[in-house]
Order: structure tokens, then C-alpha cells, then sequence
């Protein structure tokens, strides 16, 4: 049936201009048909098309704008499972610890060569129990390990998957706190609509609601501390750093999110301007304050 | 006639490249392939249907067809089946490739990418047409057989499916052998099975095989 058709009621009029490409493209991304049928020859014959070559470029056309707009925004979709994915592998790793200091305190008791913290309850999980005393704490053991496992592996997602939703915000901030910026903000999009002075504070919440209230200084930094262009800078300087990579990961986010291409000269310029924060302590500290 | 090599469909030739015989196709370059001119190698080990060829199975392939194409990924094998065949339909599911394959569709009049699932034809057979000449299929998939079947309504009469099937995505543990004894007598259900070829020269666990609708 030609109402089937993905050209069904979209009109042949070349001056309609745009509206009539993204009435095609919706068809091709949502049309259905039980069965195939001769489309070239129906096109021509409904005069959507005057011959079926000038069918095929239209189909060209828009299959390409299809596939183009559903591909970018599956990909955009897939930032909010990285949101959970980071928050997951969060939790996992917190868990993983705090179990592995309880067990630390049980495996004491039993074992002289007791350890602590996650390698230890990896390699306590290896052993067999000597005695029914011993089996619940290697019991626990491995699950503990299981559970840094599984944070092991959620963390491997990450890095698999955060350059492909944000190509130039996963290569300059790095996978896992590119997915944890995007956490913060509640995704992607919310990301890249964020000032970068917020951006700059993302994860530091608690100290900037104290400063609300009066009771703190401004903080320089939240989560983004955790990266080397800021915690590696001095501490007089490192404001400015703060200051100059949020500015730069903002952009990074708004152009994985409207653009999706990568910008080299993004990454480059970033990382000059971090050479010459960190020049100055070099020059003897001249202007070594925030250059506000 | 010319000495061009009979199992080859016109368009695609064995040429000489850095003193090796290699499958070439006449159009932009993808994935880095050397070129020679306008040709450019059609890389056996990084595709399934170029093995297929390489090894001299008979695909009933002339040049010129109609296809439709499952599992294009970023578009490696697909441009060159662009390259010498007419109206070529390309189905991919991951939004990633996608991306990819539309830069390469961006170069060629001739090729349409779709980002659908080839589990459900339903959501293309409003736009690929009737009576395609050949189904060509490399899904990598649990599935695989089911995949064939289901896609089968679009191929003509007489038309080929060329499929490759790799081990590995139905069961990890079985032998390949037996994996691929099951998975062709599933596909014996909707296809006469006109030839099945090891493809393992080039591509570890793969069969290669060549049906028709019955
Ligand atoms: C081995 S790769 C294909 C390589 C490609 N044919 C080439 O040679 O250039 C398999 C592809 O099939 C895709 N795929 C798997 N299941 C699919 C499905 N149900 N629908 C569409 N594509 C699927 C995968 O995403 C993957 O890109």
C-alpha cells in the first residue's frame, strides 16, 4: 500500500523547503510496514518523484538526514546511563571499602598476617577456610572483592563509553570524571547549559551552600579537583586553574552536545593556558593571585 | 571477452598492489585501504563478503544489483559493495557506527543508511523496496538464522542471500562446527543452501554462505 509508504503525504514540492525533508525523515525514522513493495515505481507513479533516479536522491537525502539525527541523538541518550553508571560504581567502591574495614576488624581476630582495605579482602577471598571459624570471613571476603569487582568493571563502561556520548569532554576531563561532571548536573545536556563558574564548583555543594550562609570562603573547586590540571598546579595558582578548565570544559560539553565533532584546538589551547598559569611560579610569583 | 576473473562481479577486480593480488573496488577510500587511482583495495581480512569472494565462492553477484545490507556497521564492506552495485540499503543498529557510515554514504550516490534493528523488518519495509536482488548479512548476532529468515520477504524470486556467520555469537563454548550445523539447518527452513565455505583464512570461526529463498 503506498500509504505505507515512508514518501506517503510528504509533498514532491521542492520549494517547501525544510518542512517537507523533516516530515521524510520523521517518516523514515518512525514509519512501519508489514511488507515491502515496489517504492520506486509507486513514487513515480503518486508523482512524489518524476523518475525513479530523482526517487533515489530523494531517498538519498533523506536517509541521510535520518539515520544522521537518530544516530546523534540515541548517542546523547546514552549520557544518562553513564549518569548511572558512575553514581553505581560510586557506591560500589564506598561499599566495597567500608565492608573491607569491617572486615579487616573480623579477619584480626582469626589470622596474624591480617591486612587491610580491598587487596586484602581479594586476597583473603583466595584462601580455602582452615576452620568453620574461618568460613564466614572468607565467605565475606569475597564478596567484598565481588563488589570491587563489579566497580572495576563499571569503571571499564565508563571508559568505553564516555568517548563516544562526549568525545571532547571524556578526552579532556578524562572518561570517569567527564561521567561524574555529567552526573552532577544531571546529564549532558544540563551540562552544557551550565555557566562554567558553576561548572566550577560542581560536587562542592556543602561548601558553597556554607558560604551562602556565611559560615565558609568561597570554594575554588569541586569535583574537578580530582584532575591533575588542578590539583597538580600550586595552591596560590591553583583558582586560576580551576578557573581556566571549567571554562574550557564547558565548551567541551556544549560541543559534544549541539556538535559532536572533536576539537583539537580546544585540548590545546586548554593545555597552554595551564603552562602558563603554572609559569608563574617560575617568574617568582610576580602575579601569582587569582587574575580575577 | 575480457580476462576479467568470472566469479567477480563487474566493478570489482583483482588488481596488483605493492606486488600483491589484491579484490579492488572504483570509489573515495574508508578505512585507510592503499589505492591506486581511483581504485582502492577491498581488504579480504577486514571483511566478510571480500573473503567470500577471495576464496571464489559463487555469490551469483554481476555488478549492478539491488541489496539490501544488514549489519553495515561503520560502512568497511558496504562502500564497496556501493561501489558496484546499484540501490544499496544499509541497516545498522548501533548509533555509534552510524555516525560513521553516514560520512560514507555522504560520499555515494547510491547508498542508504538506516539505523534500525535487523530483528524488525517492519520498521524498514516502508522504505527499502520489493525484490531486492541480494540480502547480504553480517549481523554477528545471537540469532543469526532468525535474522536471515525474517529479512527474506525483501529478496526476489531468485535472489541471493550471502551471509556470514560467526560461531562465536551464537555460543561461545560450542564447537564451530556444530554452531554452524544448527545455524544452516534453521536458515535450510526458508533457503536452499547453495554452497557454505569455512571463511577462517581471513576471519577466525566464520562460515560464509551462500542461499536462496525457497
Ligand atoms: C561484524 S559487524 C559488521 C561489519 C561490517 N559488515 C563490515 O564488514 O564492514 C556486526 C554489526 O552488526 C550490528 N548488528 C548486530 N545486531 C544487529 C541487529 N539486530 N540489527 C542491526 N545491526 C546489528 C552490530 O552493531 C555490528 O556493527
Amino acid at each position: 500500500m503506498t500509504t505505507d509508504a515512508w514518501f506517503a503525504g510528504v509533498t514532491s514540492d521542492e520549494s517547501d523547503g525544510p518542512d517537507d525533508t523533516d516530515e521524510a525523515v520523521a517518516h523514515i525514522r518512525e514509519g512501519r510496514a508489514d511488507a515491502p513493495a515496489d517504492w520506486p515505481a509507486q513514487a513515480v507513479e503518486s508523482g512524489f518523484a518524476a523518475t525513479e533516479e530523482e526517487y533515489y536522491q530523494k531517498l538519498r537525502a533523506a536517509t541521510l538526514a535520518a539515520a544522521r539525527t537518530a544516530a546523534a541523538e540515541r548517542e546523547r541518550a546514552d549520557d544518562k546511563q553513564l549518569v548511572h553508571a558512575v553514581r553505581a560504581m560510586d557506591d560500589a567502591e564506598r561499599t566495597a571499602n567500608e565492608l573491607a574495614e569491617r572486615l579487616a576488624e573480623w579477619a584480626g581476630t582469626l589470622f596474624d598476617d591480617a591486612g587491610s582495605g580491598v587487596g586484602y579482602a581479594r586476597e583473603l577471598a583466595g584462601r580455602e577456610a582452615e576452620t568453620p571459624a574461618e568460613q564466614p570471613v572468607v565467605s565475606f571476603a569475597g564478596r567484598v572483592a565481588d563488589l570491587a569487582d563489579e566497580a572495576d568493571d563499571l569503571r571499564e563502561f565508563i571508559e568505553r563509553r564516555a568517548p563516544d556520548v562526549a568525545p571532547n569532554l571524556a578526552e579532556m576531563a578524562g572518561p570517569v570524571l567527564a561521567a561524574r561532571l555529567m552526573s552532577l548536573a544531571g546529564g549532558l545536556d544540563a551540562l552544557a547549559k551550565k555557566p562554567s563558574g558553576t561548572v566550577q564548583v560542581l560536587g562542592a555543594e556543602d561548601a558553597l551552600f556554607a558560604h551562602l550562609a556565611g559560615r565558609a570562603t568561597s570554594p575554588k573547586h569541586g569535583v574537578i579537583f580530582t584532575h591533575e590540571y588542578v590539583r597538580g598546579t600550586r595552591s596560590e595558582d591553583r583558582g586560576s586553574a580551576a578557573r581556566a578548565f571549567a571554562g574550557k570544559l564547558t565548551l567541551a560539553a556544549r560541543v559534544d552536545h549541539y556538535g559532536d565533532e572533536f576539537k583539537q584546538e580546544l585540548h590545546d589551547d586548554l593545555r597552554e593556558r595551564i603552562e602558563t598559569i603554572r609559569a608563574r611560579a617560575d617568574e617568582g610569583d610576580e602575579d601569582g593571585g587569582d587574575d580575577e | 571477452m575480457s580476462d576479467r576473473d568470472q566469479s567477480l562481479p563487474s566493478g570489482v577486480e583483482r588488481r596488483t598492489f605493492d606486488e600483491r593480488e589484491r579484490l579492488a573496488t572504483q570509489g573515495l577510500p574508508v578505512y585507510g585501504e592503499p589505492t591506486d587511482g581511483d581504485w582502492r583495495v577491498w581488504d579480504a581480512g577486514r571483511s566478510k563478503l571480500g573473503a567470500m569472494l577471495e576464496l571464489g565462492m559463487d555469490t551469483g553477484l554481476v555488478g549492478d544489483e539491488t541489496v539490501l545490507y544488514l549489519g553495515a556497521a561503520s560502512g568497511t564492506t558496504v562502500s564497496h559493495v556501493a561501489d558496484f552495485a546499484g540501490p544499496t540499503y544499509a541497516v545498522e543498529f548501533a548509533p555509534r557506527p552510524v555516525r560513521d557510515l553516514v560520512g560514507v554514504a555522504e560520499d555515494r550516490d547510491n547508498l542508504f543508511p538506516l539505523l534500525k534493528d535487523a530483528r524488525k523488518p517492519e520498521t524498514y519495509a516502508h522504505v527499502v523496496e520489493a525484490d531486492v536482488d541480494v540480502l547480504v548479512q553480517d549481523v554477528a548476532t545471537r540469532g543469526q538464522a532468525r535474522v536471515a529468515a525474517r529479512n527474506a520477504q525483501f529478496l526476489r524470486d531468485d535472489g541471493r542471500l550471502l551471509a556470514a556467520i560467526k560461531a562465536r555469537s551464537e555460543d561461545v563454548t560450542a564447537d564451530p562446527s556444530d554452531v554452524f550445523d544448527d545455524v544452516v539447518d534453521e536458515l535450510a527452513e526458508a533457503f536452499e543452501i547453495l554452497e557454505t565455505t569455512r571463511l577462517d583464512r581471513f576471519h577466525d570461526d566464520h562460515l560464509g554462505v551462500v542461499a536462496r529463498p525457497k
